[in-house]
């Protein structure tokens, strides 16, 4: 279908965008990339009656390295994400997460804040932004506000921005000696993820510390695993596989039972202890 | 606010001026409004490839665009690309192959081999599969495809 009729005006600075929110915040929507907004309106499950046109906002885009933090700009495209050296040194969590992020032309017009915005329960860059301890960056007039990953994400598709605000960018702490993992489970590439993992840790001398197990696509919002956290702290795989129990509690959809999301959530933790504990270190 | 803008573009090499209501996509103004019918509508919600166009360099799914959005871009369709011959080895292995069959997808699948190719020459078969992973074909089975855009990389490797 087409999308419905609004109203469309193309922002040509930060303060119009941050204006026109304050006075239409309610009724309207930042187009950014548009991949998946877009969707949303030509299949008539969104109808915003004003949107307000980000793209021309360059000083939204981009990715740069303040002191020990990584800033990723709103407006930044996937696919610059996927191929910035930066993001690969200092958040390689990310970059491992990137060609995961849908296919090539929607990462070419897709954007790393509007998915972050937008907080589909199944999408991987919020999960990444709470794994990393990131921070999000909003603005409206009445100024700036930095809100920590863990409380930004509300539930699915809804988030601590208020209407009156922009999201510009995305503060990820730099990341020194940790070890990524990342993985998904879809019925085909590209496709929603029916359950994934966002994680890191420090390895040091076959122990693992500092913890971040993130699932996504399992319940209605990115979702830190904090008993399987700390039973891997221990040195125990089994006894974290058996904590996932107290951490998870799976979404049912007639594709997906619970059952075989709360199965993909032991698979995708095993294969993470694999990664960053090869079998034959880890046997006894 | 208004419901529709005046927009200025270069497509396929030519500059056009239209006032375009602000809610059509862009690739029912291409082929609409300038005739280029080549970039086909499938399913309109950015899961088929069928409406793939190259604007300002990167293949983008037509229909998530909307026209105003082109305002000042440089736009190739399938017409484009074609008519300036740099598709024509995919082409022709598209025609070897047998890498079509109705032919729905085949102007997305062909722009988005280009693309592929241009930023890896030799890629793998698994590269071309994640490569058209965004392009659905749902007459050949892929494998065909893939054996076009394999010969191709191999051909143009071959002759360095």
């Amino acid at each position: 279908m087409k999308a419905p009729p609004f109203q469309y005006r193309r922002m040509e600075t930060l303060d119009e965008l941050l204006g026109a929110l304050a006075v239409h915040g309610e009724d309207a929507s930042i187009l950014a990339g548009g991949q998946s907004l877009v969707p949303l309106m030509n299949l008539r499950m969104a109808r915003p009656e004003l949107l307000l046109d980000i793209n021309p906002l360059t000083e939204l885009s981009g990715i740069r390295v303040e002191d020990d933090r990584l800033v990723i700009g709103a407006l930044t495209r996937h696919v610059d994400v996927l191929n910035s050296p930066d993001v690969r040194r200092h958040a390689s969590l990310i970059a491992d997460a990137m060609p995961h992020v849908a296919h090539d032309a929607i990462r070419n017009r897709g954007t790393f804040g509007g998915s972050v915005a937008l907080a589909d329960p199944a999408a991987e860059l919020p999960a990444c932004c709470l794994a990393l301890d990131a921070e999000i960056e909003l603005r409206s007039q009445a100024g700036l506000r930095m809100v920590p990953a863990v409380d930004f994400f509300l539930s699915a598709y809804e988030t601590a921005r208020a209407d009156t605000e922009a999201l510009v960018a995305v503060h990820i702490p730099v990341q020194k000696g940790t070890v990524p993992f990342f993985d998904e489970l879809s019925r085909r590439r590209g496709d929603y993820a029916l359950a994934g993992l966002a994680a890191r840790v420090s390895i040091t001398a076959g122990r693992l510390s500092d913890i971040r197990l993130v699932y996504f696509g399992i319940e209605d919002r990115p979702l830190r695993a904090k008993a399987a956290e700390a039973a891997l702290e221990t040195g125990d795989a089994t006894a974290a596989e058996a904590a996932l129990e107290m951490d998870i509690d799976p979404i049912d959809d007639p594709q997906t039972s619970s059952a075989a999301r709360r199965q993909f959530a032991r698979v995708l933790l095993r294969r993470a202890v694999d990664t960053w504990l090869p079998r034959d270190a880890n046997d006894d | 606010m208004t419901d529709a803008l005046d927009i200025t573009l270069t497509v396929n090499g030519l500059p056009v001026n239209r006032r375009v209501p602000v809610r059509l996509n862009l690739v029912d103004f291409l082929r609409h409004e300038l005739g280029l019918t080549g970039s086909h509508v499938g399913c309109e919600h950015g899961a088929c490839g069928a409406c793939s166009i190259v604007v300002d360099g990167a293949v983008v799914r037509g229909c998530l665009m909307f026209a105003v959005q082109a305002d000042g871009a440089v736009v190739e369709t399938i017409e484009g690309a074609s008519e300036s011959g740099r598709l024509k080895p995919i082409q022709d292995a598209f025609h070897d192959r047998a890498a079509l069959q109705c032919g729905f997808c085949t102007p997305g699948m062909l722009l988005t081999a280009a693309a592929l190719l241009a930023r890896d020459p030799s890629p793998d078969r698994e590269t071309i599969r994640e490569a058209i992973s965004g392009n659905l074909c749902r007459c050949t089975g892929y494998q065909a495809i893939v054996d076009a855009i394999e010969t191709v990389a191999t051909s143009e490797g071959g002759d360095d």
